[in-house]
């Protein structure tokens, strides 16, 4: 790495903005049906050289079918999948430009680390020396130079982890797949190889292709996310858009925390709409675009970190406010999330970042408080 | 762990006596020095070397040991095969016709399948002998190692395979790097179990056998009924210390396999 950050390559990185720019691995109306139920549904989806780009969604929302479509262990329904302009649709996997690293980790048991890493550059009939050579630089990339001649049982999780990832990169593929790669290990584990990842990826200048469960993994590496439900996409964008302005009431409530404030479309001009909510008993502005007509249900929505918590009323409660009661506290060290029952019977979170090294707060449970927030700190979703 | 009743201790007991009985007195009594089978006359392992003069017993042994190494091998390709069609192809048409058609020999009685053996082989005018006593053992011990490599198949973990494949290893070749020495220790005690349940067969193989192919058991039953004689005893000794062996083997390798998956889904479990 000479750059003293990821800074630059990260920030400057969108090709998908980039009309001219010609994508690497190129999904197109690809469904998959398993009997009578629909795994993948009709989908499309570019993805670019050396993008870190993550398929995020529940269990079961066809987010590993899709993947194991562009592996190859399974064949498309219907669609086509192209990789650096190859048609790969019906290629058996043996026989494509990608590698993947499983979530089971799949290493072979009967071979020791060595040979596992080994072993598809011998599929690739390289000479000795250079599979040698090149397992050698693998098991430096990992840190694993120790462990060469040990056995898959003989290793921890997360060494197992690292050779799975070894093994699976030693070809130098196109695009590396992983499957949960993380879920395995335990959390600060997890942590430490997210920037390890994205490193590797980085240096190796690699597509990757991730799928997981999990929205902080995916946030922390992805380039893009994909998120997914009932074998579509729901919303295809980078992590800050996707948690800024999620485009409906499942991506906004699948990515962190938020609250949903039902209300009705009174005014509609471009840059401001303002609702009428009963559950908050007062007017909401908010700046912004929307489709939404006149008398629309809309739901107005706000990060639990962008709503303020005060024990005094503010200037206009008409407005962008409501008041209820502190139902309870949940104190997680770096934040504490205030649960306020409202006055119309619904709940709001609220999070304060704690910034000051005290045990008891200003607020506490049973006090009656005001919550703010300003017409640009949420958005307005019809749906 | 609970202690022993004396409950539990005398049907203990009871139960192995009956069980081993006859075959400690069958292995005692073939080191009796004396001729007669009922009266003991001391030690001695004469008959032991007799065993090895008499050319019948040793061309029958011969027989025997070839029928069980030929058929053995056969039934292990085969079934394990038919154990990769059963645990790998998901639901094709007709599994359950398969499954329960591999299966069926378990439980048909070997008189049923020793004289339906010989029908066939007389309606389509095959001469017995030394081949169809093969054919048949091959037919009634392949079911056996089905069992025993699909009980090993189901709890193989198919991202293996996948991996390899993904390595761009092809599907034959992934066979026999992968899958096969992951699945030998179970392979190779299902040739075991084939051939010691070849080299006990007595009924199927006098169903179809003819001139010139006597297996030990055949021998042995011919012998018996002309008068027990030591050396009978001696050979059947052998017989049994050879199969205990086998099976014995046999078992520790499925043992330690289970004992090895176990600590390694423990480990993956622990995942340090």
């Amino acid at each position: 790495m000479s750059a003293k950050t990821l800074g630059p390559v990260r920030r400057k990185f969108a090709p998908w903005n980039d009309r001219s720019a010609v994508p690497l691995i190129r999904i197109q109306n690809v469904s998959k049906v398993f009997g009578s139920f629909t795994a993948v549904d009709d989908v499309s989806l570019d993805i670019y050289e050396r993008e870190f780009f993550a398929l995020l969604g529940p269990s079961g929302c066809g987010k590993t079918t899709l993947m194991r479509m562009i592996a190859g262990f399974e064949v498309p329904t219907s669609g086509s999948i192209t990789i650096a302009g190859q048609d790969l649709t019906d290629v058996p996997p043996h026989r494509r430009p990608v590698n993947m690293m499983f979530q089971s980790y799949a290493l072979f048991p009967h071979m020791s680390v060595e040979k596992n890493i080994a072993f598809g550059l011998e599929m690739d009939k390289l000479p000795r020396g250079e599979i040698a050579a090149r397992v050698e630089e693998m098991l430096h990339l990992v840190k694993l130079e120790a462990f060469a001649k040990r056995k898959p049982h003989q290793l921890s999780g997360g060494q197992r982890q690292r050779v799975a990832l070894a093994r699976s990169i030693a070809k130098r593929p196109k695009v590396l797949l992983l499957d949960e790669p993380l879920g395995a290990l335990d959390k600060k584990l997890r942590e430490e190889t997210q920037f390890e990842l994205l490193e590797l990826q980085m240096t190796l200048g690699m597509t990757f292709v991730i799928v997981t469960h999990d929205q902080d993994e995916a946030m922390t590496m992805a380039d893009r996310i994909a998120v997914m439900n009932h074998g579509q996409f729901v919303q295809i964008s980078p992590p800050a858009e996707l948690y800024e302005q999620p485009v409906s009431k499942y991506v906004a409530d699948f990515i962190g925390d938020i609250n949903l404030l039902e209300g009705r479309v009174t005014k509609n001009e471009p840059g401001t709409i303002i609702l009428d909510s009963e559950m908050t008993g007062s007017r909401i502005e908010a700046v912004g675009e929307s489709s939404a007509g006149m008398g629309d249900k809309v739901w107005f929505a706000v990060r639990p970190e962008k709503v303020a918590i005060s024990l005094e009323p503010p200037r206009d409660p008409t407005i962008n406010a409501t008041e209820g009661t502190v139902w309870d506290i949940g104190y997680v060290g770096d934040v504490s999330v205030y649960h306020v029952r409202l006055n119309s019977g619904g709940t709001m979170r609220v999070s304060i970042a704690n910034t000051q090294r005290v045990v008891e707060r200003p607020i506490s449970w049973e006090d009656k408080v005001f919550l703010t927030w300003t017409p640009d700190s949420g958005i307005v979703l019809t749906r | 762990m609970r202690r022993l009743s004396i409950f539990n201790v005398v049907s203990l007991t009871i139960g192995f006596v009956f069980l081993y009985l006859p075959i400690i007195l069958l292995v005692i009594y073939s080191f009796n020095a004396g001729r007669s089978v009922a009266v003991w006359g001391g030690w001695s392992t004469k008959w032991y070397s007799s065993v090895f003069e008499n050319q019948q017993l040793l061309a029958a042994s011969w027989v025997t040991l070839k029928v069980g190494v030929l058929s053995a091998s056969v039934a292990t390709v085969l079934g394990t095969l038919s154990a990769l069609a059963l645990a790998r192809f998901g639901r094709f048409k007709g599994r359950t016709l398969f499954s329960a058609m591999v299966y069926a020999p378990l439980v048909m009685p070997e008189v049923i399948t020793g004289l339906s053996l010989l029908l066939l082989f007389v309606s389509l005018n095959i001469d017995r002998g030394f081949w169809t006593i093969v054919l048949s053992h091959i037919t009634f011990t392949m079911c056996f190692v089905a069992v025993v490599v699909q009980s090993r198949l189901s709890s193989f973990d198919r991202s293996i395979e996948e991996a390899a494949l993904d390595l761009g290893c092809t599907p034959f070749m992934t066979f026999f790097r992968i899958t096969l020495p992951i699945i030998l220790p179970a392979v190779i005690s299902g040739w075991m179990l084939a051939f010691t349940l070849s080299l006990d067969d007595f009924v199927i193989a006098s169903f179809t056998t003819g001139p010139g192919a006597t297996t030990l058991p055949m021998k042995i039953y011919s012998d018996v009924r002309l008068g027990i004689k030591p050396e009978i005893n001696a050979i059947c000794s052998l017989m049994i210390a050879v199969v205990t062996v086998t099976v014995m083997i046999a078992s520790v390798m499925t043992k330690r396999q289970e004992v090895e998956r176990e600590r390694a889904e423990r480990l993956a479990v622990a995942g340090r």
